[in-house]
């Protein structure tokens, strides 16, 4: 058993809060960089530059990349050797969060109920998925998730008649509705199989991969590869103004699933896809 | 076309102004996204006035982050503009001229666009940090208990836009975008 204290937890959060808000992963730069050199459209190319430009004054002077600074979706997996001291595990997320949202000049953009809608003001709850793994340590990804993108999110029911194909035209609708609504050029996460729920979660997994591996699954790979090409003929482009580069990846993840069905979950994510990882 | 305006904004800009034009606005401009439209909306429903005259003026969707020491505001990039677009019309109707967000309008939002020579801006969605830069000042001036989302005045020099929809109801989404489809 190893022991590992709240008071890590909560500091290690709210750091991560911090830094996922204000620096993009070193292959998110990479995928812009090559964005920005094969952009056909002037106004495309010009947008990516300020897209890069904003990159960089948002790390050299601490100004958050997007002012919607996002829900706090939180993956940890907990080693099941580990024995948490000094209080709840779920609490001590949510006091990183309050910390790195206060503390950091993040945005608070949590109300407490759906239809009620009061600012919760320091951003908690957290969206907290715990999986329990072999093992002595914590692994933590924090994806602060902007809700511009995620409003044009879907999740489609299909019959397992309509396979590939039915997959494919479902990624492309999605996109093609989200247009210039999920601040293109997207990071498009999609989960295939599971459940109604499980599907969804696959979706947003997947937004936290390198977008420069893909799928250890042939075909799956194959896959992202095509529908990358494919959503980059739609024509939305940068800022969703017209252009080549309407996505700078997408990424799949799959799960068995039951015989009478076909689940797929779209979740689209903006050019700012952020998240932050540690193992504790 | 490059083009450098102030505000408020006068009639005859707004009408010049053309789809892909790409304007610098300096001058004031004020703030107000989901709960803040909603509140006015309301506010107007019941006969009472308005915080803020709509006259000539723009209304950026935006909320932003909260400012650093010494700086004016936090990061401050467009928000999505369809979330207004059932409060749009009513706006447009009593004068207001210019609106800027990100992401297509409805048909009532671009009627009324038309009807008042008025003009929808998209300025780059996750550009907060770098719009930022373009505000010198920020003032709440209503619904303060609202947060990031309470109506702000915003001094803005050169603020980078772009045209999506002018007062003849051209469409830059539209016409852009079927320049680069292949499928």
């Amino acid at each position: 058993m190893r022991t590992v204290k709240t008071e890590t937890i909560i500091e290690n959060i709210k750091e991560m809060c911090i830094e996922a808000t204000h620096f993009l992963s070193d292959d998110m730069k990479q995928v812009f960089e090559e964005a920005v050199q094969t952009e056909e459209s002037p106004l495309g190319k010009q947008i990516l530059n300020q897209l890069q430009e904003n990159l960089e004054i948002a790390g050299n002077d601490m100004i958050p990349i997007c002012q919607d600074t996002g829900m706090a979706v939180i993956f940890v997996k907990i080693g099941q050797e580990v024995h948490i001291e000094g209080g709840s595990l779920t609490d001590a997320i949510n006091e990183g969060v309050r910390r790195g949202y206060v503390d950091g000049f993040l945005r608070k953009s949590v109300v407490a109920d759906p239809i009620y809608r009061e600012n919760t003001k320091d951003n908690t709850p957290a969206v907290i998925h715990y999986d329990i793994v072999e093992g002595d340590t914590i692994d933590i990804t924090v994806a602060p998730k902007g809700f511009g993108s995620e409003n044009m999110s879907r999740v489609f029911m299909l019959k397992p008649a309509d396979g590939i194909e039915g997959v494919k035209e479902a990624i492309l609708t999605a996109v093609r509705d989200a247009g210039p609504n999920a601040c293109p050029p997207m990071v498009v996460g999609v989960g295939i199989g599971g459940t109604f729920e499980k599907c969804a979660l696959l979706a947003k997994k997947a937004l936290t991969r390198n977008v420069l591996e893909g799928s250890p699954i042939e075909y799956v790979k194959n896959l992202e590869k095509e529908m990358l090409e494919k959503i980059n003929c739609l024509g939305i482009g940068p800022g969703g103004l017209g252009g080549t580069k309407t996505a700078l990846a997408v990424n799949i993840e799959t799960y068995p699933t039951h015989i009478a069905g076909l689940p797929v979950a779209v979740n689209i994510c903006c050019h700012v896809n952020r998240h932050a990882h540690r193992v504790i | 076309m490059d083009r450098y305006i102030n505000a408020p904004i006068s009639d005859e800009d707004a009408r010049s102004l053309r789809a892909g034009d790409y304007v610098y606005i300096t001058g004031t401009i004020y703030t107000a996204r989901d709960a803040a439209h909603k509140r006015m909306y309301e506010a107007l429903g019941e006969g009472k006035e308005l915080p803020l005259s709509m006259e000539n003026n723009i209304i950026y969707y935006m909320g932003p982050s909260p400012a650093r020491e010494g700086r004016p505001i936090g990061s401050a990039g467009p928000t999505t503009a369809s979330r207004m677009d059932k409060y749009a019309p009513s706006l447009l109707d009593l004068g207001l001229k210019g609106m800027i967000g990100k992401g297509k309008r409805s048909q009532a939002v671009k009627d009324a666009i038309i009807r008042n020579g008025a003009v929808y801006f998209a300025a780059v969605g996750g550009a907060g940090a770098l719009l930022a830069q373009r505000i010198t000042k920020s003032t709440v001036i209503a619904y303060d208990d609202l947060g990031t989302e309470a109506i702000r005045e915003l001094e803005v020099k050169d603020f980078p836009v772009i045209v999506v929809i002018d007062s003849e109801g051209n469409d830059l989404y539209e016409t852009a975008v079927s320049q680069y489809r292949k499928i």
